[in-house]
Protein backbone atom coordinates (compact mmCIF):
# COMPACT_ATOMS: atom_id res chain seq x y z
CA UNK A 1 0.00 0.00 0.00
CA UNK A 2 3.19 2.69 0.93
CA UNK A 3 4.21 1.79 -2.89
CA UNK A 4 1.17 2.97 -4.61
CA UNK A 5 1.14 6.81 -6.33
CA UNK A 6 -2.28 6.96 -4.88
CA UNK A 7 -0.81 6.82 -1.29
CA UNK A 8 2.35 8.68 -1.71
CA UNK A 9 0.13 11.67 -3.68
CA UNK A 10 -2.55 11.81 -0.48
CA UNK A 11 0.65 11.50 1.74
CA UNK A 12 2.82 14.35 0.75
CA UNK A 13 -0.85 16.34 -0.05
CA UNK A 14 -1.57 16.05 3.10
CA UNK A 15 1.94 17.00 4.50
CA UNK A 16 2.08 20.04 2.55
CA UNK A 17 -1.09 21.28 3.92
CA UNK A 18 0.11 20.77 7.44
CA UNK A 19 3.44 22.32 7.22
CA UNK A 20 2.03 25.13 5.04
CA UNK A 21 -0.13 25.85 7.60
CA UNK A 22 1.74 25.82 10.38
CA UNK A 23 3.96 28.00 8.82
CA UNK A 24 1.37 30.38 8.23
CA UNK A 25 0.11 30.80 11.53
CA UNK A 26 3.70 31.03 12.72
CA UNK A 27 4.49 33.63 10.62
CA UNK A 28 1.32 35.35 11.52
CA UNK A 29 1.84 35.32 15.08
CA UNK A 30 5.37 36.68 15.22
CA UNK A 31 4.64 39.22 12.61
CA UNK A 32 4.13 42.04 15.10
CA UNK A 33 6.89 41.01 17.39
CA UNK A 34 9.02 41.36 13.99
CA UNK A 35 7.82 44.83 12.42
CA UNK A 36 8.39 46.24 16.50
CA UNK A 37 11.80 44.77 15.92
CA UNK A 38 13.05 45.99 12.96
CA UNK A 39 11.74 49.32 13.67
CA UNK A 40 13.71 49.37 16.82
CA UNK A 41 16.62 48.18 13.96
CA UNK A 42 16.03 51.25 11.62
CA UNK A 43 15.86 54.14 14.19
CA UNK A 44 19.15 52.20 16.14
CA UNK A 45 20.65 52.88 13.10
CA UNK A 46 19.80 56.54 12.36
CA UNK A 47 20.57 57.27 15.54
CA UNK A 48 23.91 55.84 15.78
CA UNK A 49 24.68 58.61 13.18
CA UNK A 50 24.46 61.38 15.37
CA UNK A 51 25.12 59.89 19.00
CA UNK A 52 26.78 57.04 20.74
CA UNK A 53 23.55 55.01 22.22
CA UNK A 54 24.45 53.13 25.55
CA UNK A 55 22.87 50.15 25.86
CA UNK A 56 19.70 50.49 27.54
CA UNK A 57 18.75 53.51 26.37
CA UNK A 58 15.34 54.34 25.37
CA UNK A 59 15.39 54.50 21.72
CA UNK A 60 12.27 54.70 20.09
CA UNK A 61 11.47 57.48 22.75
CA UNK A 62 14.52 59.22 21.80
CA UNK A 63 13.57 58.91 18.36
CA UNK A 64 10.25 60.05 18.89
CA UNK A 65 11.56 62.90 21.14
CA UNK A 66 14.24 64.22 18.64
CA UNK A 67 14.07 62.83 14.95
CA UNK A 68 12.26 64.49 12.48
CA UNK A 69 11.07 62.67 9.14
CA UNK A 70 10.25 64.00 6.01
CA UNK A 71 10.81 62.87 2.45
CA UNK A 72 12.14 65.27 -0.50
CA UNK A 73 12.59 64.44 -4.27
CA UNK A 74 15.66 64.80 -6.54
CA UNK A 75 15.45 68.77 -6.90
CA UNK A 76 14.93 68.93 -3.41
CA UNK A 77 11.27 69.95 -3.45
CA UNK A 78 9.35 68.20 0.00
CA UNK A 79 7.11 65.57 -1.44
CA UNK A 80 4.10 64.49 0.86
CA UNK A 81 2.45 61.68 -1.92
CA UNK A 82 3.64 58.78 -3.94
CA UNK A 83 3.29 58.47 -7.38
CA UNK A 84 -0.45 56.50 -6.55
CA UNK A 85 -1.50 59.55 -4.32
CA UNK A 86 -0.54 57.45 -1.17
CA UNK A 87 0.91 59.58 1.61
CA UNK A 88 4.58 58.76 2.48
CA UNK A 89 6.32 58.58 6.08
CA UNK A 90 9.92 59.21 5.73
CA UNK A 91 10.88 56.12 8.15
CA UNK A 92 8.57 53.76 6.08
CA UNK A 93 10.47 54.67 2.88
CA UNK A 94 11.64 51.18 1.96
CA UNK A 95 15.17 52.21 0.66
CA UNK A 96 16.28 49.14 -1.32
CA UNK A 97 13.42 49.21 -3.78
CA UNK A 98 14.26 52.83 -4.22
CA UNK A 99 17.61 52.51 -5.21
CA UNK A 100 16.31 49.90 -7.80
CA UNK A 101 14.68 53.16 -8.90
CA UNK A 102 16.20 55.50 -11.09
CA UNK A 103 17.48 58.17 -9.18
CA UNK A 104 14.82 61.09 -10.53
CA UNK A 105 12.15 58.99 -9.16
CA UNK A 106 13.17 58.16 -6.18
CA UNK A 107 11.55 58.82 -2.89
CA UNK A 108 14.86 60.68 -0.36
CA UNK A 109 13.87 60.68 3.22
CA UNK A 110 15.62 63.37 5.24
CA UNK A 111 15.26 62.75 9.21
CA UNK A 112 16.14 65.88 10.55
CA UNK A 113 18.03 65.74 14.90
CA UNK A 114 16.61 68.72 17.26
CA UNK A 115 18.94 69.72 19.87
CA UNK A 116 17.42 68.25 23.26
CA UNK A 117 16.33 71.61 24.91
CA UNK A 118 14.92 73.17 21.96
CA UNK A 119 12.93 71.19 19.24
CA UNK A 120 13.39 73.88 16.51
CA UNK A 121 17.15 74.31 16.64
CA UNK A 122 18.38 71.64 14.39
CA UNK A 123 21.39 69.40 15.06
CA UNK A 124 22.16 67.32 12.08
CA UNK A 125 20.36 66.39 9.02
CA UNK A 126 20.37 62.83 8.31
CA UNK A 127 20.53 60.59 4.78
CA UNK A 128 20.36 57.32 4.22
CA UNK A 129 22.23 55.97 1.52
CA UNK A 130 22.55 52.58 -0.09
CA UNK A 131 24.96 51.11 -2.54
CA UNK A 132 26.96 47.56 -3.79
CA UNK A 133 29.80 46.35 -1.66
CA UNK A 134 32.03 43.45 -2.68
CA UNK A 135 29.92 40.66 -2.05
CA UNK A 136 26.62 42.16 -1.41
CA UNK A 137 25.01 45.26 -0.63
CA UNK A 138 26.06 47.86 2.01
CA UNK A 139 24.19 50.87 3.50
CA UNK A 140 23.93 53.57 6.09
CA UNK A 141 23.46 56.99 7.36
CA UNK A 142 25.46 59.47 6.74
CA UNK A 143 24.77 62.85 9.50
CA UNK A 144 25.85 66.81 8.76
CA UNK A 145 26.15 69.42 11.16
CA UNK A 146 23.66 71.91 10.69
CA UNK A 147 25.95 73.73 8.11
CA UNK A 148 25.05 70.54 5.75
CA UNK A 149 28.89 70.19 5.02
CA UNK A 150 30.89 68.71 7.95
CA UNK A 151 29.86 64.88 8.16
CA UNK A 152 28.53 64.93 12.13
CA UNK A 153 28.73 60.78 11.95
CA UNK A 154 27.82 57.70 10.09
CA UNK A 155 26.79 54.36 10.75
CA UNK A 156 27.10 51.85 8.11
CA UNK A 157 25.59 48.03 7.73
CA UNK A 158 26.65 45.08 5.17
CA UNK A 159 24.79 42.27 3.98
CA UNK A 160 27.59 39.89 3.36
CA UNK A 161 31.66 41.67 3.22
CA UNK A 162 34.00 39.87 4.70
CA UNK A 163 34.53 39.97 8.38
CA UNK A 164 37.72 41.24 9.65
CA UNK A 165 38.05 43.29 6.40
CA UNK A 166 34.97 45.24 4.66
CA UNK A 167 33.12 43.76 7.45
CA UNK A 168 35.08 46.67 9.39
CA UNK A 169 32.95 49.78 8.08
CA UNK A 170 30.28 48.84 11.10
CA UNK A 171 33.17 49.23 13.63
CA UNK A 172 33.18 52.28 15.02
CA UNK A 173 36.61 52.80 14.53
CA UNK A 174 36.06 53.48 10.64
CA UNK A 175 33.15 55.08 11.20
CA UNK A 176 35.01 57.82 13.26
CA UNK A 177 37.28 58.42 10.60
CA UNK A 178 34.63 60.58 8.92
CA UNK A 179 33.64 62.47 11.32
CA UNK A 180 34.44 66.26 11.13
CA UNK A 181 35.26 65.41 7.16
CA UNK A 182 33.40 68.07 4.40
CA UNK A 183 31.53 67.00 1.45
CA UNK A 184 31.86 70.49 -0.13
CA UNK A 185 35.17 72.39 -1.21
CA UNK A 186 35.89 76.29 0.09
CA UNK A 187 33.30 77.15 -3.16
CA UNK A 188 30.73 75.00 -2.71
CA UNK A 189 31.51 72.27 -5.15
CA UNK A 190 30.56 69.13 -4.86
CA UNK A 191 33.51 66.45 -3.19
CA UNK A 192 31.77 64.00 -1.69
CA UNK A 193 34.11 61.97 0.59
CA UNK A 194 36.56 59.27 -0.60
CA UNK A 195 38.33 56.54 1.33
CA UNK A 196 41.33 55.79 0.02
CA UNK A 197 43.81 52.56 -0.46
CA UNK A 198 45.62 51.66 1.61
CA UNK A 199 45.95 51.64 5.96
CA UNK A 200 48.19 54.71 6.78
CA UNK A 201 46.37 54.93 10.69
CA UNK A 202 47.41 58.52 10.65
CA UNK A 203 44.98 60.49 10.86
CA UNK A 204 46.87 64.03 9.98
CA UNK A 205 47.65 62.38 6.74
CA UNK A 206 44.69 63.41 4.96
CA UNK A 207 42.41 65.83 3.35
CA UNK A 208 39.28 67.36 4.48
CA UNK A 209 37.68 64.89 1.88
CA UNK A 210 39.69 61.84 2.56
CA UNK A 211 39.87 58.97 4.59
CA UNK A 212 42.20 56.32 6.06
CA UNK A 213 41.42 53.24 3.82
CA UNK A 214 41.02 49.78 5.16
CA UNK A 215 43.68 47.34 4.39
CA UNK A 216 42.73 44.51 2.73
CA UNK A 217 39.23 45.89 1.80
CA UNK A 218 39.57 47.98 -1.42
CA UNK A 219 36.60 46.95 -3.25
CA UNK A 220 34.36 47.12 -0.17
CA UNK A 221 35.79 51.29 -0.13
CA UNK A 222 35.16 51.70 -3.41
CA UNK A 223 31.70 50.33 -2.83
CA UNK A 224 31.14 52.79 -0.09
CA UNK A 225 32.50 55.99 -2.07
CA UNK A 226 30.48 54.99 -4.86
CA UNK A 227 27.32 54.84 -2.31
CA UNK A 228 28.19 58.02 -0.55
CA UNK A 229 29.17 59.77 -4.01
CA UNK A 230 25.89 59.14 -5.15
CA UNK A 231 23.52 59.70 -2.90
CA UNK A 232 24.96 63.02 -1.25
CA UNK A 233 25.12 63.96 -4.58
CA UNK A 234 21.25 63.07 -5.24
CA UNK A 235 20.21 65.00 -1.99
CA UNK A 236 23.05 68.08 -3.19
CA UNK A 237 19.66 69.92 -4.54
CA UNK A 238 18.09 70.05 -0.99
CA UNK A 239 21.52 70.87 0.41
CA UNK A 240 21.91 73.82 -1.58
CA UNK A 241 18.24 75.11 -0.96
CA UNK A 242 18.38 74.67 2.78
CA UNK A 243 22.29 76.04 2.90
CA UNK A 244 20.59 79.18 0.61
CA UNK A 245 17.40 79.39 3.30
CA UNK A 246 20.15 79.50 6.02
CA UNK A 247 22.52 82.76 4.00
CA UNK A 248 19.07 84.59 4.16
CA UNK B 1 -3.45 -10.50 43.51
CA UNK B 2 -1.46 -12.80 41.96
CA UNK B 3 -2.71 -12.36 38.37
CA UNK B 4 -1.81 -8.60 38.64
CA UNK B 5 1.92 -9.65 39.63
CA UNK B 6 2.00 -11.99 36.56
CA UNK B 7 0.48 -9.13 34.18
CA UNK B 8 3.21 -6.85 35.64
CA UNK B 9 6.26 -8.82 35.38
CA UNK B 10 6.53 -9.37 31.59
CA UNK B 11 5.70 -4.84 31.06
CA UNK B 12 9.02 -4.38 33.64
CA UNK B 13 11.12 -7.09 31.30
CA UNK B 14 10.80 -4.91 28.25
CA UNK B 15 10.70 -1.33 29.78
CA UNK B 16 14.28 -0.53 29.41
CA UNK B 17 15.41 2.27 31.85
CA UNK B 18 15.72 5.95 30.44
CA UNK B 19 19.06 6.10 30.63
CA UNK B 20 20.40 2.42 29.76
CA UNK B 21 24.04 1.58 28.79
CA UNK B 22 22.71 1.70 25.47
CA UNK B 23 21.28 4.80 25.49
CA UNK B 24 24.19 6.23 27.05
CA UNK B 25 26.40 5.25 23.65
CA UNK B 26 23.86 6.77 21.50
CA UNK B 27 24.07 9.88 23.16
CA UNK B 28 27.96 10.09 23.95
CA UNK B 29 29.07 8.25 20.78
CA UNK B 30 28.69 11.44 18.40
CA UNK B 31 30.32 13.19 21.05
CA UNK B 32 33.63 11.66 20.44
CA UNK B 33 33.99 8.42 18.94
CA UNK B 34 31.77 9.32 16.10
CA UNK B 35 31.50 13.56 15.96
CA UNK B 36 29.63 14.72 13.45
CA UNK B 37 32.62 17.27 12.49
CA UNK B 38 35.81 15.60 13.59
CA UNK B 39 35.43 12.22 12.32
CA UNK B 40 32.71 12.26 9.86
CA UNK B 41 33.71 15.82 8.63
CA UNK B 42 30.41 16.44 8.10
CA UNK B 43 28.95 20.32 8.46
CA UNK B 44 31.92 22.03 8.06
CA UNK B 45 30.68 24.74 5.96
CA UNK B 46 29.04 26.53 8.86
CA UNK B 47 31.12 25.56 11.54
CA UNK B 48 33.46 27.84 9.35
CA UNK B 49 31.36 30.58 8.44
CA UNK B 50 29.59 31.28 11.77
CA UNK B 51 32.63 30.74 14.56
CA UNK B 52 34.17 34.42 14.37
CA UNK B 53 32.61 35.17 17.64
CA UNK B 54 31.23 32.84 20.18
CA UNK B 55 27.79 34.57 20.66
CA UNK B 56 26.31 34.36 17.25
CA UNK B 57 27.79 30.55 17.34
CA UNK B 58 26.19 29.90 20.92
CA UNK B 59 22.74 30.79 19.24
CA UNK B 60 23.63 28.59 16.23
CA UNK B 61 24.59 25.41 18.59
CA UNK B 62 21.20 25.85 20.16
CA UNK B 63 19.57 26.28 16.79
CA UNK B 64 21.21 23.13 15.19
CA UNK B 65 20.72 21.31 18.32
CA UNK B 66 16.86 21.85 18.48
CA UNK B 67 16.39 21.43 14.56
CA UNK B 68 17.88 18.34 14.56
CA UNK B 69 16.05 16.53 17.98
CA UNK B 70 12.84 17.51 16.87
CA UNK B 71 13.01 16.61 13.06
CA UNK B 72 14.12 13.15 14.34
CA UNK B 73 11.50 12.63 16.95
CA UNK B 74 8.92 13.79 13.77
CA UNK B 75 10.79 11.58 11.21
CA UNK B 76 10.60 8.85 14.06
CA UNK B 77 6.79 9.27 14.62
CA UNK B 78 6.20 8.85 10.98
CA UNK B 79 8.48 6.24 10.07
CA UNK B 80 6.24 3.71 9.50
CA UNK B 81 3.93 5.78 7.13
CA UNK B 82 6.59 7.56 5.04
CA UNK B 83 6.20 6.42 1.60
CA UNK B 84 9.95 4.98 0.52
CA UNK B 85 9.95 6.72 -2.73
CA UNK B 86 9.75 10.30 -1.28
CA UNK B 87 11.46 10.14 1.94
CA UNK B 88 14.54 11.94 1.33
CA UNK B 89 12.07 15.15 0.48
CA UNK B 90 9.75 14.46 3.31
CA UNK B 91 12.85 14.38 5.69
CA UNK B 92 13.55 17.81 3.65
CA UNK B 93 10.19 19.19 4.44
CA UNK B 94 10.20 18.58 7.98
CA UNK B 95 13.52 20.33 8.37
CA UNK B 96 13.04 23.17 6.57
CA UNK B 97 9.73 24.09 8.37
CA UNK B 98 11.49 23.38 11.80
CA UNK B 99 14.40 25.74 10.16
CA UNK B 100 11.94 28.89 8.87
CA UNK B 101 10.51 28.47 12.23
CA UNK B 102 13.93 28.79 14.12
CA UNK B 103 14.81 32.27 12.06
CA UNK B 104 11.36 33.42 12.31
CA UNK B 105 11.72 33.36 16.22
CA UNK B 106 15.01 34.94 16.10
CA UNK B 107 13.85 37.27 13.38
CA UNK B 108 10.44 38.68 15.74
CA UNK B 109 13.01 38.54 18.95
CA UNK B 110 16.26 38.84 18.48
CA UNK B 111 17.37 40.73 15.30
CA UNK B 112 20.72 41.81 15.47
CA UNK B 113 21.46 37.93 15.76
CA UNK B 114 18.94 37.37 12.87
CA UNK B 115 21.19 40.08 10.90
CA UNK B 116 23.93 38.27 11.69
CA UNK B 117 23.38 34.51 11.68
CA UNK B 118 20.53 35.12 8.81
CA UNK B 119 21.55 33.46 5.96
CA UNK B 120 23.78 30.59 7.76
CA UNK B 121 20.19 29.67 10.12
CA UNK B 122 18.68 28.94 6.83
CA UNK B 123 21.36 26.97 5.43
CA UNK B 124 20.59 24.08 8.94
CA UNK B 125 18.64 22.96 6.01
CA UNK B 126 21.25 21.68 4.11
CA UNK B 127 23.49 20.91 6.57
CA UNK B 128 24.45 17.23 6.20
CA UNK B 129 24.31 16.39 9.95
CA UNK B 130 20.66 16.91 10.04
CA UNK B 131 19.82 14.73 7.09
CA UNK B 132 22.50 12.50 7.83
CA UNK B 133 20.39 11.60 11.07
CA UNK B 134 17.39 11.26 9.91
CA UNK B 135 18.53 9.05 7.22
CA UNK B 136 20.40 6.79 8.80
CA UNK B 137 19.13 6.64 12.45
CA UNK B 138 15.35 8.49 12.80
CA UNK B 139 13.82 6.51 10.16
CA UNK B 140 14.81 2.73 11.58
CA UNK B 141 14.13 3.66 15.56
CA UNK B 142 11.63 4.29 18.26
CA UNK B 143 11.39 7.87 18.97
CA UNK B 144 12.92 8.30 22.54
CA UNK B 145 15.87 6.79 21.02
CA UNK B 146 15.77 9.08 18.43
CA UNK B 147 15.48 12.19 20.41
CA UNK B 148 18.60 10.87 22.45
CA UNK B 149 20.88 10.14 18.98
CA UNK B 150 19.93 13.74 17.78
CA UNK B 151 20.77 15.35 21.75
CA UNK B 152 24.35 13.32 20.98
CA UNK B 153 24.75 14.13 17.25
CA UNK B 154 23.68 17.98 18.47
CA UNK B 155 25.71 18.21 21.40
CA UNK B 156 28.95 16.91 19.21
CA UNK B 157 28.33 19.18 16.61
CA UNK B 158 27.77 22.24 19.54
CA UNK B 159 30.89 21.40 21.47
CA UNK B 160 33.15 21.43 18.68
CA UNK B 161 31.85 24.76 17.16
CA UNK B 162 32.15 26.70 20.18
CA UNK B 163 35.74 25.37 21.00
CA UNK B 164 36.81 26.72 17.20
CA UNK B 165 34.73 30.12 18.34
CA UNK B 166 36.76 30.17 21.29
CA UNK B 167 40.08 30.37 19.83
CA UNK B 168 38.62 32.29 17.01
CA UNK B 169 37.20 35.27 19.22
CA UNK B 170 39.79 35.21 21.68
CA UNK B 171 42.84 35.15 19.90
CA UNK B 172 41.25 37.44 16.33
CA UNK B 173 39.00 39.44 18.78
CA UNK B 174 40.95 39.23 21.91
CA UNK B 175 37.41 39.00 23.51
CA UNK B 176 34.84 36.12 24.43
CA UNK B 177 31.25 36.61 24.47
CA UNK B 178 32.21 40.32 23.68
CA UNK B 179 33.70 40.61 27.57
CA UNK B 180 37.69 42.06 26.50
CA UNK B 181 39.71 39.42 28.03
CA UNK B 182 43.36 40.97 27.40
CA UNK B 183 42.04 44.24 28.47
CA UNK B 184 40.79 43.02 32.10
CA UNK B 185 44.11 41.19 32.85
CA UNK B 186 45.85 44.49 32.13
CA UNK B 187 47.38 43.67 28.69
CA UNK B 188 45.69 45.95 26.67
CA UNK B 189 48.14 46.15 23.50
CA UNK B 190 47.41 42.24 23.05
CA UNK B 191 47.66 42.25 18.86
CA UNK B 192 44.64 40.28 17.13
CA UNK B 193 45.34 37.78 14.92
CA UNK B 194 43.77 38.89 11.59
CA UNK B 195 44.02 35.24 10.27
CA UNK B 196 41.55 34.09 12.96
CA UNK B 197 38.69 36.43 12.06
CA UNK B 198 39.10 34.80 8.23
CA UNK B 199 37.62 31.68 7.34
CA UNK B 200 41.56 30.40 7.09
CA UNK B 201 41.60 30.63 10.52
CA UNK B 202 38.83 28.41 11.25
CA UNK B 203 40.51 25.80 9.53
CA UNK B 204 43.85 25.94 10.90
CA UNK B 205 41.51 25.64 14.57
CA UNK B 206 39.42 22.45 13.30
CA UNK B 207 42.35 21.02 11.53
CA UNK B 208 44.45 20.96 14.71
CA UNK B 209 41.47 20.02 16.81
CA UNK B 210 40.42 16.37 14.59
CA UNK B 211 44.39 16.10 14.58
CA UNK B 212 44.23 15.81 18.56
CA UNK B 213 40.73 14.32 18.73
CA UNK B 214 42.21 11.95 16.25
CA UNK B 215 45.19 11.21 17.82
CA UNK B 216 43.78 9.98 21.04
CA UNK B 217 40.84 8.32 19.64
CA UNK B 218 43.34 6.75 17.09
CA UNK B 219 40.36 7.06 14.73
CA UNK B 220 41.73 6.24 10.82
CA UNK B 221 39.68 6.74 7.66
CA UNK B 222 40.02 3.23 5.80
Amino acid sequence: MRLSNTYIIVFTAIMTIIIGGALSLANQLLKPAQTRAIKLDTRTQILNAVMDLQEGDDILAIYDDRIDGFVVNISGDEITADSKGNPIQADKVNIIRNFKKKPEEREYPVFKFTSKDDPLKIEAYIFPVYGNGLWNNIFGFVALESDLNTIKGVSFGHVGETPGLGARITESEIEDRYIGKKIFDNQGKFMSVTMLKGEKKDPSMFGPHEVDGMSGATITARGLNAMLKEYLHDYEAFIKKIQRQEAI
Amino acid sequence: MSTETLEKTPVVKVKEPLLSKRRKRIFSDPLNDDNPITIQVLGICSALAITVQMRPTAIMAVSVVFVIVFSNLITSMMRNLIPNRVRIIVQLSIIATLVTLVSEVLKAYNYPMFKILGAFVGLIITNCIVMGRLEAYAMGNKPTDSIIDGLGSGFGYAWIILTVAFFRELLGSGSIFNFPVFESIGWAGFPNNGLMVDSIGAFMVLGILIWIQRTKTGFVES
